[in-house]
């Protein structure tokens, strides 16, 4: 078949892609080809109504779609090409994509690649809820998308079974549209969402969050007609004697997000079992060259600023590789994620560069501090007063401070 | 449950039924499962007038869907049963008639893995028991032998069965019903039998709906409900006892790991043949089935305990499983005919009932009833000579159209011409399983008049991927109800009960 050759091609429009294509742009690369599945660009902020997006970037509380369109139009203004509708079939390792629309069908090979897939939600298989299975049964951001953008109502008595972001705003957007929201149900101790969604989602709403709480069995042949629920213990297995029934019609599921990596597979990059994204250097390359990843697709963040400022800088050094074919082989040092973090990204940064690390503590804590360190030699420290694993810390490494280190580790004191 | 009501034949309600125009049929056939659809295709090769009617919206909708899609070579039963016989001829038949019927099929065989002396005694048993039923190229492996098939099995010998494999269930249920359909067979569905009532001059079939079909001949192929139908003819002699068989599907991922099919050496009593790991024609991997009784024929729920059971069986074949490698949960059942006190299993019975002429009543066609379908289909058949007149129509259809390959296995080459014929190819719908707006509009046109999410699920496989359709279920929502007119309460799961969604959020400009 026919192999087109392209500059650098960035697979998913959303806020990844959008900012990835744009710095690339403006670095000044000019074959740039943006593929967007959807018939619109801007990815899931499509379906987010809600406000609270880009307080860090433009200190405005937007909606989703406000936010994705500040990007759209600095876009339009570019000369990138953007192909909606449009779905990547495959890449392969040596940069070739299929690319599939109405109608077309082609294949091209690019110098440089951004993966920019954004992620996917974890159904209920992967958690594995005994029971039945009839409809009524929804992911809540599929329930999201069918409400906010088919204007299809789901269900009327609703039970949540997660406290993820998501899950906090449909519990919100439920009961604003008429449904009745029986609980919010956390396994944790904790919840996996951000304090303001609950307090914003929930507690001003009057709707309750059973932390420790899972939902043990599915009832219902035909469409769903309750849950038993349980307290768990430390184990998180279900304590005898705590079930309740709890009729309801619907059951949301807000219980994780995974990066969508099919495509990397595919290319045969290597990925981080902790972020189940693919590992990358400071320059966001995988260890396939030429093929680089930014935001939900690399790790899940909780902050769609995070996610845009991290694809700028992705795009940055897309269009380095791609377009001026500068293929920098600066030294390059391992972090590694030590006690007390469940990931840090880059998993390999350059040693010559200043550089912001990503990264999650595992559980979690008040008054601690994180602490990127070679042995005795403390590179960086940041002290906070509430640590998260719901929210994404970022600390920056001065390029001097990283003079004749060879593997950071970064740990929580 | 379902069929609460039963009205015993010997009281017959005499009543406005007799008035109403009543369709005659020469046979019909109660069920459309696997087994009543492959009656009604061989069936359809001859000029009579055939009928299928089924409770559900679909075809496949019951054990036809929920099993583990193996063909079975056929050592496993004792020489002489109709299982041996069956068996063996339907695997034999399956491989052309999938090919006609453009369903996927493979045979990949399979090892039966004995651990220690006694069970290669067992093994022994099993080939001489297979070549007594006729199975081709049985064979005794030793370990090194089993490993070039299968690298890293545990086991001191193992059986090999190269006419073992898989084979797509719902897939070939759903072509035998369009192929019976192609050739001029009547589809009732949704058409539950309430009463059935016997003349002189046939049988009268009556659903919950009061409406009334007649034939001269009932063939009893309801699966787990075959003990309820046969009593509503008086037949007394059956009770079916259903045992819940529950499984894990695994992610495509892993799909290629598993060469053949891998079971360990029976054990007595066992109701099934143990939890193995079965390669789907599509590339999942089955963990399952559990063998566990229960009360009712379609209790398809699954328990924590058994799921806790099947994932460490599962990680202690794969290691490096992760949680998000399981992507599904499913449960069958079987139609016993084996109480849970004796266990193991009970010979299928195929009658021609001499006290009640015209009623061929099937009775406990569990495994392997999907590999033996074929076969039944035949010797039932041969049954129908007894009370009809079969004289092979002048134009019977063979082949059905369209393509095996669906555009997700085909190549970039095809894939490029498919998209350049129909654009419709070029829209993926399902993205997990690079299903098509094509292939779902198909679905959604099938003859059979499929409707529901199941039915365009089993004709496709969309939202059968890893995300469960998380991300095609809305978009699939959007194709029934912007492009062809549904409104979102018709939109169900497999019937009117299990709709999906209570209506809008908003009043729509226009909508309906």
């Amino acid at each position: 078949m026919n192999l087109e050759e392209r500059d650098l091609v960035i697979i998913g429009g959303g806020p990844a892609g959008l900012a990835a294509a744009i710095s690339a742009w403006e670095a000044g690369c000019r074959d740039i080809l943006l593929v967007e599945r959807d018939r619109v660009l801007g990815g899931i902020l499509n379906q987010c109504i809600h406000d609270g997006f880009g307080l860090h970037t433009f200190n405005e509380a937007l909606s989703g779609p406000e936010y994705a369109a500040r990007y759209i139009e600095k876009l339009r203004n570019t000369g990138v090409e953007v192909l909606e509708q449009t779905m990547v079939l495959h890449l392969g390792e040596d940069r070739v994509l299929h690319l599939a629309s109405r109608g077309t069908y082609r294949t091209l090979r690019a110098r440089g690649v951004i993966l920019a897939m954004g992620c996917r939600e974890r159904p209920r298989g992967a958690i594995s809820i005994p029971g039945t299975r009839p409809s009524g049964v929804f992911t809540a951001g599929a329930a999201q998308h069918l409400m906010n953008l088919e204007n299809i109502m789901v269900g009327n008595r609703v039970c949540i079974l997660g406290s993820g972001d998501i899950g906090l705003i449909m519990a919100r957007r439920m009961t604003l549209e008429g449904a009745s929201v029986e609980g919010v149900f956390e396994i944790l101790p904790y919840s996996s969402g951000l304090p303001r969604n609950i307090q914003q989602c929930l507690n001003d709403y009057d709707i309750p969050l059973y932390l420790g709480t899972t939902v043990q069995k599915i009832h219902g042949s035909r469409r769903l007609e309750g849950v038993t629920v349980a307290q768990v213990g430390p184990d998180r297995c279900p304590l005898a004697g705590s079930e309740r029934y709890v009729p309801c019609d619907t059951l949301l599921l807000s219980v994780g997000l995974i990066p969508e990596n099919e495509l990397s597979r595919e290319a045969s990059i290597p990925l981080d079992p902790r972020t189940n994204g693919p590992l990358v250097d400071s320059s966001f390359m995988t260890r396939v060259p030429g093929i680089f990843a930014c935001g939900n697709v690399l790790h899940v963040h909780d902050l769609v600023d995070y996610v845009s400022q991290e694809a700028e800088e992705a795009g940055r050094f897309a269009a380095a590789w791609s377009c001026a074919a500068a293929r920098s082989s600066a030294n390059s040092l391992s972090v590694i994620p030590g006690e007390g973090i469940r990931y840090t990204l880059p998993q390999k940064i350059s040693s010559s560069e200043s550089t912001t690390l990503s990264l999650r503590v595992a559980a979690p804590w008040r008054n601690r501090s994180i602490v990127v360190r070679e042995k005795e030699k403390i590179v960086a420290r940041k002290s906070l007063v509430r640590l998260h694993p719901a929210e994404m810390i970022r600390i920056a490494l001065d390029a001097k401070s990283l003079l004749g280190v060879h593997e950071l580790e970064v740990i929580l004191q | 449950m379902i069929l609460s009501k039963l009205v015993d034949l010997g009281q017959p309600e005499v009543g406005e039924y007799r008035v109403k125009k009543t369709k005659h049929y020469d046979v019909l056939i109660v069920g459309a499962g696997v087994v009543g659809c492959a009656i009604a295709r061989e069936l359809s090769r001859y000029a009579l007038s055939v009928g299928v009617v089924e409770k559900e919206r679909d075809v496949s909708f019951g054990t036809s869907s929920r099993n583990s899609g193996v063909l079975h070579a056929g050592f496993n039963y004792a020489p002489g049963s109709l299982r041996a016989k069956l068996d063996v001829e339907g695997n034999r038949l399956m491989e052309p008639l999938c090919g006609k019927l453009k369903v996927k099929i493979s045979k990949i065989g399979k090892l039966t893995v004995a651990l220690n002396e006694e069970e290669c005694r067992e093994l022994e048993r099993l080939k001489e028991q297979g070549e007594a039923n006729g199975v081709p190229g049985l064979e005794i492996l030793d370990a090194a032998e089993m490993h070039t098939i299968q690298p890293g099995v545990e086991g001191v010998k193992a059986l090999w069965s190269p006419t073992s494999g898989i084979v797509c269930p719902y897939g070939l249920t759903i072509a035998l019903a369009r192929s019976a359909r192609q050739n001029g067979t009547d589809f009732y569905l949704s058409w539950e039998v309430a009463r059935i009532s016997r003349e002189d001059s046939g049988f009268f079939l009556e659903n919950s709906q009061g409406e009334e079909l007649k034939a001269s001949v009932v063939i009893n192929a309801a699966g787990l409900f075959a003990d309820r139908i046969a009593r509503m003819v008086g037949i007394r002699d059956y009770t079916l006892y259903p045992c819940r068989g529950e499984y894990y599907v695994l992610d495509k991922r892993l799909q290629g790991t598993l060469k053949t099919l891998i079971y360990p050496a029976p054990r007595k009593n066992d109701p099934g043949l143990g939890i193995h790991l079965t390669p789907t024609v599509d590339g999942n991997i089955l963990i399952g089935p559990s063998a566990e009784y229960t009360e009712l024929p379609e209790d398809w729920s699954c328990s924590a305990e058994i799921l806790e059971n099947l994932r460490q069986k599962g990680r202690e074949l794969f290691p490096d499983l992760s949680a998000s490698d399981f992507i599904r949960s499913f449960a069958g059942l079987r139609p016993k005919l084996a109480p849970p006190e004796e266990g193991g299993n009970r010979d299928f019975v195929v009658e021609d009932r001499k006290d009640l002429p015209g009623f061929i009543n099937l009775m406990g066609i569990e495994s392997p009833g999907l590999t033996s379908a074929p076969a039944l289909a035949i010797m039932v058949r041969d049954m129908v000579k007894n009370h009809c007149d079969l004289k092979e129509k002048d134009l019977f259809i063979e082949e059905l159209p369209g393509r095996t390959k669906s555009f997700a296995e085909s190549s970039p080459e095809e894939r490029a011409a498919l998209v350049a014929e129909d654009p419709d190819y070029g829209e993926i719908v399902c993205r997990c399983e690079q299903v098509t707006k094509r292939e779902i509009l198909d679905a959604l046109s099938d003859p059979l008049g499929a409707r529901t999410l199941m039915s365009v699920k089993y004709r496709t496989r969309a939202t059968m991927g890893r995300c469960q359709g998380g991300f095609c279920l809305p978009k699939i929502v959007n194709i029934l109800t912007r492009e062809l007119g549904y409104s979102p309460e018709e939109i169900s799961l497999r019937d009117e009960k299990s709709f999906f969604f209570p209506g809008r959020v908003r009043k729509e400009e226009g909508s309906r």
